[in-house]
């Protein structure tokens, strides 16, 4: 790259507007359905993750009630719970999370923040719209068939998960591969996008070290999936060819009700392996863009640079590339080698390094910050509280011997709705409540935003402390119902009628946030072009919500990082990424250290920083 | 994987972008590769499609160990097929040329030979199905053949996907387009034509590795 050197008061030229081959839709349809914008593909993303996460939140309800008021409901049986429960792990985890973080946000954020007019390739970002939605309809087709959809856990290890006697083995488990094979197959082709415009399309001066950390969560995270989904892919081919043309992949020679099935020599481990290659870098699919989020949105909120910036970029990367070296930790209880698994131990417990410094830089960010705690802000602090407890538990899970007497217990569901559910739903909340008003032109309402946060920030932990508890008792997961025992005392069942009626308050509160949304759109306060005084791009377009083609006439040009906030010296408390840093005259080479302009090699809140490596 | 992403970032990595006060390092609007956008699209595929080939190679490895793992008679027809898409290889790398040196004749006869052999090794893996079926290994009958099956499958699949794009160029070339219109689809072809080559080639050698 060409080094090229400019004074503090050179303006650069404007980026010139070549030919943009932008699709320019004439008609309704044209723009909102078959559109090739990536802001209305985005909403389309997120509209259909919203949609078909809310039949998982109702699934997710249904299975609290059966736990909690076991055989009060006659419409719940064993069959349909195991069904419920694999529907609803499989629809938040791939086709609410992922869609919703890569394909939603992913797609309204990185245009708009990088600078570029739209993503590289608009014609394929619209096909993996159109897939992901067939995806989704193929997902929902499999309630309707006989049998219904899959019962065999949201991991679908075979072979109980294509063997009669398992819910949903011929239809079922079949329309959900070829679902997940559509997901990924659409999913790819968004990711193309997403990686190729991040490194391609930048505007003039979007170094990648001035990028949002936003855009950096979700680049690394479409590079996991990337590279991680075809691992899923590999095994949904192999099962389906499993269970429609009976080859022996996965399946091993099986007696089923007194007869021997034609399987044989078949390795349910290699399934798992495969299965867990995708399954933990997913995990930070869905984590890395919510750190990202996360990061911008304590940076706005309290009105501070971000802590260590650099150190973020690099734990991402560090995080990114660990993730495809822990998978076997899913799978101490299947049987290993020791050593394999205390490798898998050690390096699960060396991911915790570079997370646990994303924590630290964002409570650092927030100390003696000038904190506003608006809606937004208050689920981001909470996500921090929550991804630190969820954290501290996977430290426990990580290491062998206790992962084995708890990984059958409610204390693993408990860790991984803390660490990968709640704490990237807290994300999301937030992240929509932030740019909400950039999408629309209205800001959501501030005390249904409250009492939104509050409700589901204090539900979840009503929901999941007692589970940790209740995961220490011995209670097992998957259970349809515990039956009597002498080892569960009878209180546990009081606890589950508790953690029940938490979860209905927490799903219930959901309506007033999907309230809010429509009612907002259409009562709601008028925003404004950046009503929460921001330094990124997407806050900087002229037009709110902002047009096809993103920036107007001209493209922005980037003389400065994402986090200048409460420079000392400057007139306002933030300073936009395009705003240049001098405005004196043009053609004037003088060169000045005047604080409101250089502001962001002034001293920080913190303290005296010295301008590093800066020419006298 | 963590490699590439280093070595994309590397010259950037290191700044400190809150000192930093040069309005532009990228002046000339370039991105992190000097490339086009499609050619990087492409690479990012390739590695995607690099990903899925490597976790069936290991998947192929693991199942290997299974005690009822019998090897597999690969046809002879194979080795002809090997033959085929080098010469599809050879084909395209040639047709780059002529596209680079602004022959059009060039260009359409490369681009017609290149599909001819192509369609020839999809014939051939064809071929080699039939005669596996009929020498009686179905696709269920043991892993290593469910295996030749699913890999010279995918493989396929690939190639066929390859031979849209191919088709779009040759039609364009024969209804007369000038050349710039369709050297970007051609060098993309070969890049993807030689990438697939080697994909094959490694498969060839492990299933050649693994059989009687």
């Amino acid at each position: 790259m060409t080094s090229v050197t400019h004074d503090e008061t050179h303006f650069a030229p404007p980026a010139e507007v070549g030919e943009v081959e932008l699709y320019h839709p004439k008609t309704f349809i044209g723009r909102y359905i078959w559109s090739q914008d990536a802001k209305v593909i985005a909403v389309q993303y997120a509209i259909t993750a919203i949609g078909i996460g809310l039949v998982a939140l109702v699934l997710s309800l249904i299975m609290r009630l059966q736990l909690g008021f076991p055989h009060a409901f006659s419409f719940i049986n064993p069959s349909n719970y195991l069904q419920f429960i694999t529907m609803h792990g499989m629809i938040m985890v791939i086709y609410l999370l992922t869609a919703l973080f890569l394909g939603g946000f992913g797609n309204y954020l990185i245009p708009l923040m990088v600078g570029a007019r739209d993503m590289v390739f608009p014609y394929v970002n619209m096909v993996s719209y159109w897939v992901y939605l067939f995806a989704v309809l193929l997902l929902v087709a499999s309630f309707f068939v006989p049998g219904g959809p899959t019962g065999a856990g949201w991991t679908l290890y075979p072979p109980q998960a294509i063997l009669d006697g398992t819910p949903g083995a011929n239809w079922g488990i079949v329309l959900m591969l070829v679902s997940l094979a559509f997901f990924i197959i659409g999913f790819t082709m968004g990711g193309l996008n997403y990686v190729v415009t991040v490194l391609q399309a930048r505007t003039r001066g979007m170094t990648l070290m001035r990028l949002p950390l936003t855009v950096w969560g979700i680049f690394m995270a479409t590079i996991l999936a990337l590279l991680a989904f075809p691992a899923l892919f590999v095994s949904a081919i192999m099962m389906t060819l499993d269970q429609t043309l009976g080859t022996s992949f996965f399946m091993p020679a099986v007696v089923s009700r007194g007869e021997q099935l034609p399987y044989n020599g078949g390795s349910p481990i290699l399934f798992q392996h495969l299965f867990w290659f995708f399954g933990h870098p997913e995990v930070y699919i869905v984590a890395l863009p919510a750190f990202g989020i996360v990061s911008d949105l304590i940076s706005v909120n309290a009105r501070k640079n971000i802590f260590g910036y650099r150190m973020m970029v690099w734990a991402i990367l560090a995080i990114g590339g660990l993730s495809f070296m822990v998978w076997a930790h899913h799978m101490y209880v299947s049987g290993m080698n020791p050593y394999f698994g205390f490798f898998f131990a050690t390096t699960t417990l060396i991911i915790a390094v570079p997370t646990a410094l994303k924590v630290y830089n964002w409570v650092l960010t927030l100390w003696k910050g000038n904190i506003h705690l608006t809606v937004p802000m208050l689920f981001a602090i909470g996500f921090v509280f929550t991804f630190i407890n969820g954290g501290l538990t996977g430290l426990f899970l990580g290491n062998v011997p206790v992962d084995i007497p708890l990984s059958g217990t409610m204390f693993v569901v408990a860790h991984f709705h803390m660490v990968m559910a709640v704490s990237p739903v807290l994300v999301v909340f937030g992240a929509i409540y932030h740019w909400y008003p950039k999408i629309t032109g209205r800001m959501l309402n501030d005390t249904l935003g409250k009492f939104h946060f509050w409700v589901t920030f204090l539900g979840t932990y009503a929901i999941y402390y007692p589970m940790h508890y209740l995961g220490f008792l011995g209670v097992p997961r998957r259970y349809y119902a515990m039956g009597s025992n002498v080892a569960i005392p009878e209180s546990a069942q009081t606890l589950n009628e508790a953690i029940t009626i938490a979860a209905l308050a927490v799903g219930a509160i959901q309506l007033v946030f999907i309230y809010n949304l429509i009612w907002s759109y259409f009562k709601g306060k008028p925003a404004g072009g950046n009503p929460w005084r921001a330094t990124t791009l997407e806050w900087q377009t002229p037009e709110t919500p902002p047009k096809h083609g993103n920036f107007g006439a001209t493209l922005p040009i980037v003389y400065r990082w994402a986090y200048d906030y409460s420079v000392p010296g400057a007139a306002e408390d933030f300073i936009p990424q395009n705003q240049p840093p001098s405005r004196k005259a043009e053609g004037t080479l003088e060169k000045t250290l005047d604080a409101a302009d250089l502001g962001a090699q002034k001293p920080g809140p913190l303290g005296a920083r010295t301008p590093i490596g800066k020419k006298p | 994987m963590a490699v590439v992403v280093w070595w994309l970032v590397r010259p950037t990595l290191n700044v400190k972008p809150w000192v930093e006060q040069r309005p532009v390092e990228n002046v000339d609007g370039r991105g992190v590769l000097p490339l086009s956008p499609v050619k990087v699209g492409l690479g990012v595929f390739l590695a995607v499609a690099t990903s899925l080939f490597a976790l069936l190679i290991s998947a192929y490895h693991m199942r290997m160990m299974g005690a009822d793992w019998t090897t597999l008679p690969l046809p002879k027809v194979l080795w002809l097929n090997t033959g085929l898409l080098i010469l599809s290889g050879v084909a395209m790398q040639w047709t780059r040329g002529a596209a680079q040196r602004g022959q059009i004749d060039g260009v359409r006869t490369g681009l017609i030979a290149a599909g001819v052999f192509t369609f020839s090794f999809l014939a051939g893996q064809l071929w080699a199905w039939q005669q596996l079926n009929a020498s009686g290994y179905f696709v269920a009958t043991d892993p290593a053949t469910a295996f030749f099956y699913l890999l010279t499958a995918l493989h396929g699949l690939h190639l066929l996907g390859g031979m849209w794009v191919w088709a779009r160029a040759t039609v364009r070339v024969l209804r007369g387009v000038e050349l710039g219109k369709v050297r970007l689809s051609v060098e993309l072809c070969t890049v993807y034509w030689h990438y697939l080559l080697l994909v094959w080639l490694v498969l060839f050698a492990v299933l050649l590795h693994t059989h009687t």
